[in-house]
């Protein structure tokens, strides 16, 4: 048997939709005038000219490079510190773990600026010469937290029994880690990491105090180039970012609905 | 009797201000099942971690057969934990979760297939080696986790509550299962549970624990029989205590005594004059007519409470005291409510359960 | 009883895996902090850099009409995105929140997924759709609404628009999360108990929410006064923010100890705020505002 839904006004329905589109306009508008014969903002005709001038100009491509070599440094880097600081964190009740903890949140509770102008006057009071070197040392401080809470938040799910039923069962501290603590927060170091590598990939504020001569990150490049006036060329850019974003969500998507599947 | 197996002497834990263990020593004796019953909070968990090694005592030691182990590292001795909450390895199937242990001891591969595959057997979960935990039951974790532990031939079992979190009809039968399991391994069990009919049920012995000390050591009967603190006389079973004076005895071991304006009668030597706190269990208590005990108390019935097969009566003492009797009772027969009626029981049930002095 | 000590004192002491963290906390969050600390309270030399004299120069600097009006005018901001987010966001977390499983996933996705691409990309649309000559005024136009393209861009409505959209998903995760944790039939007692469905939503719904509200809001607010780039971008350099101010004290006037200052009364605001958050939610950790 079948009951009569009452039919209301579905408001809820339209307001999340309502929403979802403005988020998406200004990317839409992004997408649609990539392929617009003209540097102005009427339609004007198809064209691909701009992703062939984008394909030819080697700043951008070189910037890409950095930004890519950065996001990967400073995540394996953050992913090591922070994953043994959950983990030699997790059970012990040392003196100073509170402080130190709330201190290394900081760099990501605290506005970005405050640490870009502190590495700035501090690489600057050292003579550290501006670079890939400052570069990581600042996006992997930022990048340490997502891991560590990530990981943190994983331990805390965990039953300790597990790791103590290791031992119960003869395993020394080193194998107990091995077999059982890192297979199982390796999600989570995993997930955490793909959430540092997105920050460092998008940082324009602490790449900005940070950078050196010829170590511009994409971000930063598409930053100056928006400051210098439009081109058509950022839209290409753009959408080609886009486009990259969205399949990689599409593929771990996948993957995630395979791997629950089986 | 056989030789013990482990021995706990004058162990202490503190866990800051709490004092969790005070001073506990305990003889297990080889191929027993020995169980420690408790309210949570009691320290028999702690007691537990402690012979596991997952815990250091603050003073005392640790004997395992034979050889003072209180300083060992878990993973040297060989006790083996199931833990309360299974502890299984949520990343391995079952046949990794069972073989971890064997691994370990660098067994060859071939061993080890068989050994689990015969653990296994034992626990009633052939062909389940592929399986994840997360696919299996609660009962079904359980007995790998009984498996897992079982496998490396520990010399003392350690079980943590292992049937808490299974509803009551699983429980009864895994109680049957660990017995049996335990007879017919013959290894040491240590098993512990704040569940009395668990504990009788199971035990050679049983330890009733409180406060961080040992109340009790004794098997079912005597811990159910002849409790011997007012502590063990509440928490198993229902019992009636309350404090009597001795007003005499004869030379056949039995007290008279002094108790809401009538006398009664207790097995056991006190002398004249001294106060003695007595647990006298509920169903125990008689109404009877005829005097045959030489003694009988008055009582108004105050309530009743059927729980089932048993009927509670609550009796209101002309000192103020309540006392109940417990019997068969469901049907329409019962003793309304108001009525005055007599009371007696076996002086041998009259069981002394401290001494306070002299009045 | 060498060993026992080892092993009683493993709880209580530092587990080797923790010092590389250790270490990098110290030298590179403690150390330039407490640097910026010292600098604020030092000489700005006649050209460049710092002279070693205590000074509360900068402090004093701050109470600059010209800095207190950037002082307000950030203040603004952050409070009007704040707002605009938390007005905006709460009905999107909640409706969403009580959409069927599947559906709930796929709003979550859909709004994380812009908020994966870059943020630069999504302020650059902006411009494009606000521009004089841009895709907003051309509709309009076009349309016959208006007779003379509008100035929507380079103001302070242009720079909130950029703020609330870089930041919306902040408010919309830590309140749908509150949202999807809370017990439903605590609202059910109260209707049962005679509370319309409005009057249920204010003495119910909205306490047990109020920690993903001020979650949201912290998340939301701290940003929003150092994000320079988007004023910049959005704003034409007419609107300025704490954070233009601190990048124009160290990159354009060269003088330290102000841009130290500034980050350390900036850095102040926004610990104190998180202090209160702790306080009032009840959060243990930082971890809850996550």
């Amino acid at each position: 048997m079948k009951t009569k839904k009452k039919t209301r006004f579905p408001l809820p329905e339209l307001y999340i939709i309502l929403l979802l589109l403005l988020f998406y306009l200004p990317i839409l508008v992004v997408v649609v005038f990539s392929f617009n014969d003209s540097k102005l903002f009427q339609w004007s005709g198809f064209t691909f000219s701009w992703y062939e001038k984008l394909m030819r100009n080697q700043t951008i491509w070189q910037s890409f490079a950095t930004s890519l070599q950065l996001a990967l440094l400073s995540c394996g880097a953050s992913a090591v510190l922070g994953a043994l600081g959950a983990v030699g964190m997790a059970g012990r009740q040392f003196k100073t773990k509170g402080l130190l903890e709330n201190v290394s949140l900081i760099p990501i509770m605290v506005p970005e600026i405050i640490l870009g102008m502190a590495y700035l006057t501090v690489f600057t009071l050292f003579r550290i010469p501006f670079g890939m070197v400052t570069m990581v040392i600042a996006h992997t401080t930022f990048c340490v937290p997502y891991i560590f809470i990530n990981v943190k938040a994983r331990l805390t799910g965990l039953d300790p029994s597990i790791g103590e039923a290791a031992l119960d069962l003869g395993a020394s501290s080193r194998r107990m880690f091995l077999d059982i603590t890192l297979p199982l927060i390796l999600p989570a170091v995993a997930s955490g990491a793909l959430l540092a590598f997105a920050m460092s990939m998008d940082d324009v504020v602490i790449s900005f105090f940070t950078n050196g001569p010829n170590t511009n990150t994409l971000p930063l490049q598409v930053y100056s180039m928006m400051k210098m006036g439009v081109t058509p060329e950022i839209n290409a850019l753009c959408t080609v970012m886009l486009g990259a974003v969205f399949l990689i969500v599409a593929l771990s998507r996948l993957f995630r609905v395979r791997r629950k599947r089986s | 009797m056989t030789n013990s197996i482990l021995t706990l002497n004058q162990v202490s834990k503190r866990f800051g201000a709490v004092e969790a263990l005070k001073e506990l020593s305990l003889d297990v004796k080889q191929g027993e099942f020995l169980t420690l019953l408790g309210p949570s909070g009691c320290g028999k968990t702690t007691t537990l971690r402690i012979i596991a090694g997952l815990e250091l005592p603050d003073s005392g030691s640790v004997t395992l057969q034979g050889k003072d182990v209180t300083n060992w590292e878990p993973n040297k001795r060989n006790v083996n934990t199931v833990f309360q909450n299974y502890a299984l390895f949520p990343h391995m199937d079952v046949f990794h979760n069972v073989a971890y242990g064997l691994k370990l001891k660098k067994e060859k591969k071939p061993v080890i297939k068989q050994k689990v595959e015969e653990i296994l057997n034992l626990v009633q979960l052939p062909g389940y080696e592929k399986r994840m935990p997360s696919q299996l039951s609660g009962g079904q974790r359980q007995r790998v986790a009984i498996a897992r532990a079982l496998v490396n031939n520990p010399s003392v079992l350690l079980l943590d509550e292992p049937l808490g979190a299974l509803d009551l009809q699983l429980r009864r039968q895994m109680q049957t299962e660990l017995k049996r399991l335990q007879q017919h391994l013959g290894n040491t069990f240590i098993y512990i549970t704040h569940d009395q009919e668990e504990a009788l049920n199971m035990s050679d012995r049983v330890g009733v624990m409180n406060a961080g000390a040992l109340e009790q050591l004794g098997t079912p009967d005597d811990i159910y029989e002849r409790p011997a603190t007012p502590f063990a006389a509440r928490f198993i079973g229902q019992s009636n205590i309350f404090d009597a004076v001795v007003t005499g005895k004869d030379g056949g071991g039995t007290l008279t005594l002094s108790y809401a304006g009538g006398t009664i009668k207790a097995k056991g030597e006190a002398q004249p004059g001294e106060v003695l706190t007595l647990s006298v269990r509920t169903e125990r208590v008689r109404y009877e007519q005829e005097d045959r005990y030489g003694f009988q108390l008055n009582g108004i019935v105050k309530s009743h409470h059927y729980t089932g097969g048993l009927l509670r009566t609550s009796l209101l003492l002309s000192n103020g005291d309540e006392l109940t009797v417990s019997g068969m009772g469901g049907g329409d027969n019962r003793i309304p409510t108001g009525a005055t009626v007599s009371i007696q029981w076996d002086p041998a049930c009259s069981i002394i359960v401290e001494r306070r002095g002299t009045a | 009883m060498k060993p026992r000590a080892k092993i009683h004192d493993r709880r209580k002491s530092l587990s080797p895996a923790v010092i590389p963290m250790y270490l990098w906390t110290i030298l590179f969050v403690a150390v330039p902090l407490f640097y910026i600390l010292g600098m604020s309270f030092l000489k700005k030399a006649e050209t460049w850099g710092v002279v070693m004299e205590f000074s509360l120069e900068s402090y004093q600097g701050i109470f600059n009409p010209a800095y207190l009006k950037v002082f307000g005018q950030s203040l603004l901001i952050a409070l009007l995105t704040t707002l605009i987010t938390l007005l905006l966001g709460y009905p999107f977390a909640y409706f969403t929140a009580r959409l069927p499983k599947k559906w709930r996933s796929i709003v979550l996705l859909l709004l994380i997924v812009p908020f994966w691409t870059n943020s630069l990309v999504r302020i650059y649309g902006w411009i494009i759709l606000l521009q004089g000559n841009g895709v907003v005024n051309s509709a309009l136009l076009g349309a016959g609404i208006i007779d003379t393209p509008l100035k929507l861009l380079y103001n302070i409505g242009s720079v909130l628009t950029g703020m609330v959209y870089a930041l919306m998903p902040f408010m919309i995760l830590s309140i749908y999360n509150s949202v999807e944790k809370m017990d439903w039939s605590v609202v059910e007692a109260s209707r049962d108990l005679g509370a319309g469905k409005w009057k249920a939503f204010l003495t119910t719904t909205l306490p047990l929410t109020m920690p993903g509200i001020m979650a949201g809001c912290v998340l939301v607010f701290v940003p929003s006064v150092g994000l320079f780039f988007i004023s910049d971008l959005l704003g034409g350099g007419k609107i300025m923010l704490l954070g233009n101010l601190i990048k124009n004290e160290l990159l354009s006037a060269h003088n330290w100890p102000m841009g130290a200052a500034l980050s350390i009364v900036m850095m102040a605001v926004t610990l104190l705020l998180i202090y209160l958050y702790k306080r009032v939610s009840g959060e243990k950790s930082l971890e809850g505002l996550l």
